[in-house]
């Protein structure tokens, strides 16, 4: 009871920080239809600002993290506005080469500045110690996390189900051309989906720097699993996006703790399994 | 004469819609028949069915005596029940002479041939020579596709489905989207199709309708509501109010 | 002005033929003598030029799926990895140390995974196609992992000792003779694949490539063919694996690795896909600069290939190869 219980809150917080980095290359995904492989780079980018800012500068964690993740949209933008927007529409394997191009860039630029040890970003007082429940005490880290996750899940269930941005963004997903012919202004809708989701990546990476330690490779050894998300809960889809992120946290932490031995073969199996039976993902659109 | 492909009592709905409703036709080698309709009709559901991408809810589809109902696209067409689209697809960079001998090479069981070049094969050389001549396209034989005209794309759509051998042809408007001083092009090579072919073309141009068919079916709301010869189809009644609405024969009644 | 028409329409059919062995022989020529040269201009870095060699299998053999068939894959490692093993497992511990024999183990070691990975992958496409490519070659790299007993796990399956090639040509320490037997088989594999790529199978392929609906609008099937391809696609990096395995005498995880798979994906496009000679290419300047950059610091190294990714992508799409090719034809064009 009590493994199943550890388990549980493990796979929990460790599906809600996948979920709040790749939420945002679902939506950009599903909206843009590029296969962004330097999605987990942003995630980086904002652990490295963050650890900086804290570590080096002395910053608290709350405004350490609000820096991160503007500085990531900052760096993001001429990055979107030079590189991505010469790839929309371009074929697979011509934006699946871009991206693994950015990629391995940001790898080597942030081990040439930042050097290749692990980065920490330090917590504040109130989220290092356990937090007791009652019946059982967890991390309090590990419950900051999932708070984040309900958190920003439900924020982007706002801000697309309530405003008028949400409209826009929902026709522009449906069908670009059509919302356009309406009068939306697709390329603004383009921009500010890819700082969101650049955003959210930051903000993930920093708040799961436990989990995903912040180095250089991060972007590269994580690439796949965002990717692995984004497919099993079908591109654009919020509630996908959760489902798969739940689901493939349970199977990864779980795998995790009974076979150790066999790493990730459980996880890989699972993945070739739901998308072989949902190609177009769990809660994806049929087109 | 038996007949060499039978549709009986098709229908399929989508939702509570229905969109082929109990529809029967009957080709005869030889056949040349055109199948009009107004817009909604429900002619691409049809084709879609007759080829296999769709299913049908019931009814059959007999081809040369076999029931193909239950096979996909592919199977019918090696059974001999080809079509053509209504906008052409063909390999942009590949060269008409590269497409027919693919065909000729599909049909003949050898595509899957892993040596060997088609050049080295006279019987599919020869073949593709006549089909290249047979519809005037000699002369641009080793161009690429991306590089000829529209016009001749269309012709050598005609040309591949021919390669194919097919018993039944399903042309999908062979002469859309082509240039006025082509079309006279296009005619001839449907004139020229092998005698004992069974043809069902779809089509919107009544002046192509008149010239090539010798028998026409109107499709209305998913139901035949005409089959006979081109020369009764305007003036029966029906077709009029498919078409034009009631008030036409209101009119041509006062 | 009519004659010469005349025969400039009666040629193409007549002189096609000679006309492509002529430039299939100056190919394998020029192979040759690449080879050759490298023999006598590195003859320290022997071990290099025949991992180059081998690799050189492994794009090749992704050239096949992807640039002739049009299926993106990054998880061609799985392939690979899948011959070394074969050819590694059958020298320890079933004493097959022939090397022929070896290259024939690790051959049908690439095919059987290519028609696993291929049935897997082909059920994809778009996105979820390179999800299961990725998850394929992960899979396989756990599996390998686990099953230490055959593969060694993380520390390598080492004591791969091949016999002496015709019992004569012993592998010694410089990798003179695996460089020959390198050589020997790149060339005639190459040949294969040229009678392949134009063979109707080939063709059909291509037409794949190009319009899938059409290809089965003229009843051949499509999902058949893509299969087939994976799996002589799998004998090419199978036979790569191999060699890499007789070469270095050891077969590491990495060899089933998606970083490897990337690279590789990365060494096809820099020499511009949908053409063997651009495998080549691609492979041959991207190991040696990767050589080059790498011993003076692997982490530039990184930023460089990065930065000639987006370079190739946003200036030169067909890559090396193709791009040259394009050069000599608007040069020819404009000299005429």
């Amino acid at each position: 009871m009590q493994t199943v219980f550890s388990v549980g809150i493990d796979a929990l917080a460790y599906g809600m920080v996948l979920f709040v980095i790749s939420i945002g290359l679902s939506v950009t995904m599903g909206l843009m239809r590029v296969v962004n492989l330097a999605h987990g780079a942003f995630a980086m980018i904002g652990g490295y600002i963050a650890s900086y800012a804290a570590q080096t500068l002395g910053f608290g964690y709350a405004l350490a993290v609000l820096v991160a993740v503007v500085g990531t949209i900052l760096i993001a933008i001429p990055v979107e506005r030079f590189l991505y927007r010469r790839i929309y529409g371009a074929p697979e394997l011509t934006q699946v080469l871009m991206t693994i191009g950015i990629t391995f860039c940001v790898i080597g630029i942030a081990n040439y500045v930042f050097g290749p040890t692990l980065k920490t970003i330090p917590l504040p007082e109130t989220l290092r110690g356990p937090v007791d429940l009652g019946f059982r005490t967890i991390a309090a880290h590990k419950l900051f996390a999932i708070a984040c996750g309900v958190v920003v899940a439900a924020a982007l269930w706002y801000l697309i189900e309530k405003t008028s941005f949400g409209v826009k963004l929902r026709a522009s997903v449906d069908n670009a051309a059509m919302a356009a012919s309406l009068g939306v202004r697709t390329k603004i809708v383009y921009a500010v989906s890819f700082a969101v989701a650049v955003g959210l990546a930051a903000f993930g990476g920093i708040v799961g720097a436990e989990l995903l330690p912040i180095e250089p490779y991060y972007a590269l050894r994580y690439m796949v699993t965002f990717l692995v998300v984004v497919s099993v809960g079908g591109a654009g889809s919020i509630p996908g996006a959760l489902l798969a992120c739940l689901l493939l946290g349970a199977i990864d932490t779980t795998g995790r703790y009974l076979l150790p031995e066999y790493g990730e073969f459980f996880f890989y199996l699972a993945v070739i399994a739901i998308v072989c039976v949902f190609p177009r993902g769990l809660l994806g659109r049929s087109k | 004469m038996s007949a060499v492909f039978q549709v009986q009592n098709l229908k399929k709905a989508f939702g509570g819609l229905a969109v082929t409703q109990d529809v029967s036709i009957t080709l005869n080698p030889g056949d040349r028949v055109a199948l009009i309709g107004p817009n909604g009709a429900g002619k691409t559901t049809f084709v879609n069915l007759v080829t296999g991408h769709l299913v049908p809810d019931s009814g059959k589809v007999i081809l040369a005596g076999n029931d193909v109902t239950s096979l996909g696209p592919t199977p019918r067409v090696r059974q001999g029940l080809v079509r053509s689209f209504q906008v052409t697809r063909l390999f942009p960079d590949m060269t008409p002479e590269e497409h027919l001998a693919l065909a000729v090479l599909q049909r003949t069981g050898r595509s899957g041939t892993i040596f060997g070049h088609y050049q080295a094969k006279p019987d599919v050389m020869a073949e593709v020579a006549e089909l290249l001549h047979t519809l005037g396209l000699d002369h641009i034989a080793t161009r690429r596709v991306s590089e000829i005209a529209y016009g001749q794309q269309r012709l050598l759509e005609i040309a591949l489905a021919l390669a194919l051998k097919p018993k039944v042809l399903l042309l999908d408007e062979p002469a859309a989207g082509v240039p006025q001083s082509d079309t006279p092009r296009i005619e001839a090579a449907l004139a020229g199709l092998p005698s004992d072919l069974a043809v069902l073309m779809i089509e919107h141009d009544m002046d192509l309708v008149f010239r090539f068919a010798k028998r026409v079916i109107v499709l209305a709301a998913g139901a035949i509501i005409f089959d006979g010869s081109p020369a009764d189809v305007t003036k029966d009644a029906r077709v009029r109010e498919a078409y034009l609405g009631s008030y036409a024969n209101d009119r041509s009644a006062a | 002005m009519a004659a010469v028409e005349h025969t400039s329409i009666a040629k193409p059919v007549q002189s096609a033929r000679p006309n492509w062995l002529a430039r299939d022989l100056i190919g394998v020529a020029v192979i040759l003598a690449v080879a050759v040269l490298g023999y006598f201009l590195f003859p320290n870095n022997l071990a290099l030029l025949t991992r180059i060699l081998a690799i050189a299998l492994l794009v090749l053999s992704i050239d096949l799926v992807t640039g002739f068939c049009g299926v993106a894959t990054l998880g061609h490692a799985a392939l690979f990895g899948a011959g070394a093993y074969a050819a590694g497992i059958a020298a320890v511990h079933w004493g097959i140390t022939d090397p022929f024999l070896m290259i024939v183990i690790g051959a049908v070691g690439g095919a059987v995974a290519g028609l696993v990975s291929g049935a897997v992958i082909l059920r994809g496409h778009g996105l979820a196609q390179l999800v299961l490519s990725i998850a394929v070659v992960h899979l396989f790299h756990e599996a390998a992992n686990k099953a230490s007993t055959y593969t060694g796990g993380s520390d390598g399956l080492a004591g791969i000792s091949p016999d002496p090639i015709f019992g004569m040509f012993g592998f010694d320490l410089w990798g003179r003779t695996a460089y020959g037997f390198a050589v020997a088989l790149l060339v005639i594999v190459f040949v294969l694949l040229r009678l392949l790529t134009r063979s109707p199978f080939g063709m059909l392929c291509r037409g794949i490539k190009e319009d899938p609906i059409r290809v089965r609008a003229m009843g051949a099937s499509v999902h058949g063919t893509l299969l087939k391809m994976y799996v002589i696609s799998g004998v090419v990096a199978g036979i790569g694996g191999a060699l890499n395995a007789i070469s270095t005498q050891v077969v590491g995880l990495d060899s089933l690795s998606f970083t490897l798979s990337a690279e590789s994906l990365v060494m096809l496009v820099l020499g511009g896909t949908g053409s063997l000679y651009g495998a080549l290419i691609g492979t041959v300047s991207f190991m040696w600069f990767e050589d080059f950059v790498s011993a003076a610091n692997p982490f530039h190294w990184l930023t460089i290939v990065g930065a000639l990714l987006i370079a190739v992508v946003l200036f030169a799409p067909r890559g090396l190869y193709g791009s040259a090719q394009l050069l000599l034809e608007r040069f020819r064009g404009a000299g005429k």
